[in-house]
């Protein structure tokens, strides 16, 4: 048999395998961590005591915490916070409990996802870690009792997408735009059980906080996983939050195997809006600007970082919030919450009549607060679209960016924010 | 066995809105499955009722609630051109069998199929439309009874850094 190149994917779970792997096989891997948190975690614990589990295979690989229902907004809610709680204190399992903020956006700055390693969470959007190099993909409850079991799970390597951009966005265009642009091109289903490899000059120069927000959406087209392979930027990430941090290498050979490659060209990109009821209905913002909007919401896993807000903010300026919009901010976490507070961004939103809510899920949830009437239309920073996603099914949500967002905030309507 | 048909992209807070995620029970589950799509599934779907879907079914959120609920509505067959990853693990994982048709599209609402599992075909009327097989090591769990069961007979599981 000819040798043949690997992808990053492929080398990561050779890496855990230690022997060569290609897509299509599966394998019983090894885990480096697992994440639960309160929508998911207590049926994943029941799984496991089902398993006739005793101990986790390691309290210091599980990441655990309340992000989608806090403070608890039910007595159903609070219960499951309880059952949370007394797993993490039986098993000795650190517990962030409500204090961090967002699941996907505490693993990345606690150092939970490193480079090369294979992560799971019991949430979709947990292909984020991609953006630290990590493989990590998103299972269910049962899976991830058997993960917090035996430290292990069967996965099918995956194939990969090469996805190459490059250029530079336009003032006002970012990740988003580009992420938003390939779930258009790709399709809901067009990258479904592959990794999405991210590449190119556009990806070398994006901060972690654009890498996040795309390999958050590489779900959105079906990905198990997301990654971008990592570099200085990520090493300095990790390097100022991990004692010990070692800097690997890890890259794809120049003759690995791909599925598909696909290139894109920022340079022209207009800012992109979702259009109801699904992720990969892009159009450009000039296609929809005028449409009438209820609720923003800027914020989620996906788009809730400083980088984010500070985006928001500058497109907001000395300017109010049109008073027939409720608008809605919530930072990711704690970490960016405290740092948008210290460069004055929440203070300006407030001033501008937004409601800031502490680090949570909010309204992407669709069941906590936030939610939307039959007939109303929500401007979302986040990361899904789908029909009753946020509040009544018969609603409509449109995603956009930060910037998107707030231009629209101010008036009222979803608005171009390089003409704002 | 009566058919549900949907289209492409039926995504998880369709089956089960974000709202009921603080419930686990299949039949409460099953009680909102659809609720503001379709509302008429949470109350006519009977035991041993089949759904079918275009592609990408089960596309979106990780929670176990979507096959979940379509359990305690007494399906046991999805039948879809093709499934969300998740969802086709968790599913088989809640004991529900996903198969993939190619010709899923060609079953029309309301229809009478029936599904042979070990012929491997639906039939639907005069016509035998094929499914793809599950992959064997999802085969060896469904044997084993479900992940649980498979879970729970093990202290250990083979990995792939020892030789198989």
């Amino acid at each position: 048999m000819n040798y043949m190149g690997s992808t990053v994917a492929e080398k990561i779970f050779a890496g855990k395998c230690g022997r060569e792997v290609t897509a299509g096989e599966v394998v019983m891997a090894e885990i480096d961590a697992a994440m639960i948190h309160d929508i998911t975690g207590p049926l994943a614990i029941k799984k496991f005591y089902e398993m006739d589990g005793d101990k986790v295979f390691n309290p210091e690989s599980v990441i655990l915490l309340l992000d989608h229902q806090i403070p608890a907004d039910s007595i159903p809610a609070a219960e499951n916070h309880v059952y949370m709680r007394r797993f993490a204190e039986e098993q000795q399992i650190q517990n962030y409990d409500l204090r961090e903020g967002i699941c996907h956006q505490v693993v990345m700055e606690k150092g939970r996802a490193l480079p090369g390693q294979i992560v799971v969470g019991a949430d979709s959007h947990t292909c984020m870690y991609g953006a630290g190099g990590a493989f990590a993909t998103g299972i269910g409850s049962t899976d991830m009792g058997f993960a917090l079991k035996f430290g292990a799970l069967y996965f099918r390597v995956p194939e990969s997408i090469k996805v190459t951009v490059s250029g530079s966005f336009a003032e006002r265009v970012g990740a988003k735009d580009l992420i938003l642009a390939i779930a258009k091109d790709l399709g809901a289903d067009g990258a479904t059980y592959k990794s999405l490899e991210f590449l190119g000059e556009t990806i070398r120069n994006m901060e972690m906080a654009g890498r996040m927000t795309c390999c958050n959406m590489a779900i959105e087209m079906g990905a198990k996983a997301g990654i971008v392979p990592p570099d200085e930027i990520t090493h300095e990430y990790f390097a100022n939050r991990v004692t010990n941090y070692e800097r690997i290498h890890l890259e794809s050979d120049e003759d690995a195997v791909y599925a598909l490659e696909k290139d894109f060209d920022v340079t022209d990109l207009s800012p992109q809006v979702a259009v109801p009821h699904n992720v990969d209905l892009a159009r450009d913002v000039e296609d929809v600007a005028g449409t009438h909007i209820d609720q923003v919401f800027i914020g989620s896993c996906t788009n809730g970082r400083f980088e984010d807000l500070q985006e928001a903010a500058r497109v907001l300026g000395e300017r109010k919030f049109s008073d027939s919009v409720r608008v809605i901010v919530i930072p990711a976490s704690r970490e960016e919450y405290l740092k948008s507070l210290r460069a004055g961004f929440i203070e300006r939103f407030v001033e501008a009549g937004a409601l800031v809510e502490a680090p949570c899920c909010g309204p992407c949830m669709g069941g906590a607060f936030g939610l939307l009437a039959p007939g109303e239309v929500s401007l979302s920073t986040s990361n899904r679209n789908f029909r009753g996603r946020q509040g009544s099914t018969e609603a409509s949500v449109y995603l956009c960016s930060p910037a998107t967002a707030a231009a629209s905030a101010i008036f009222g309507e979803i608005t171009d924010p390089r003409e704002v | 066995m009566r058919v549900w048909k949907f289209g492409d992209n039926i995504d998880t807070d369709a089956i089960i809105p974000g709202r009921y995620l603080t419930i686990y029970d299949p039949r409460e589950l099953a009680s909102h499955a659809f609720e503001g799509t379709r509302d008429e599934f949470s109350k006519d779907a009977r035991e041993g009722d089949i759904v079918v879907g275009g592609s990408n079914f089960g596309c979106g959120s990780s929670r176990e609630h979507a096959p979940l609920a379509l359990s305690g509505a007494g399906i046991h067959f999805i039948i879809a051109q093709s499934f969300a990853r998740i969802f086709y693990r968790n599913a088989i994982n809640v004991g529900l069998l996903p198969l993939i048709c190619p010709d899923a599209g060609e079953i029309p609402d309301g229809s009478k199929i029936s599904v042979r599992i070990r012929e491997g075909y639906i039939e639907y009327g005069e016509r035998k439309l094929t499914f793809e097989p599950v992959p064997e090591f999802l085969q060896n769990i469904i044997d084993a009874g479900g992940l649980v069961e498979f879970g729970r007979d093990r202290k250990e599981v083979p990995l792939c850094t020892k030789s198989q």
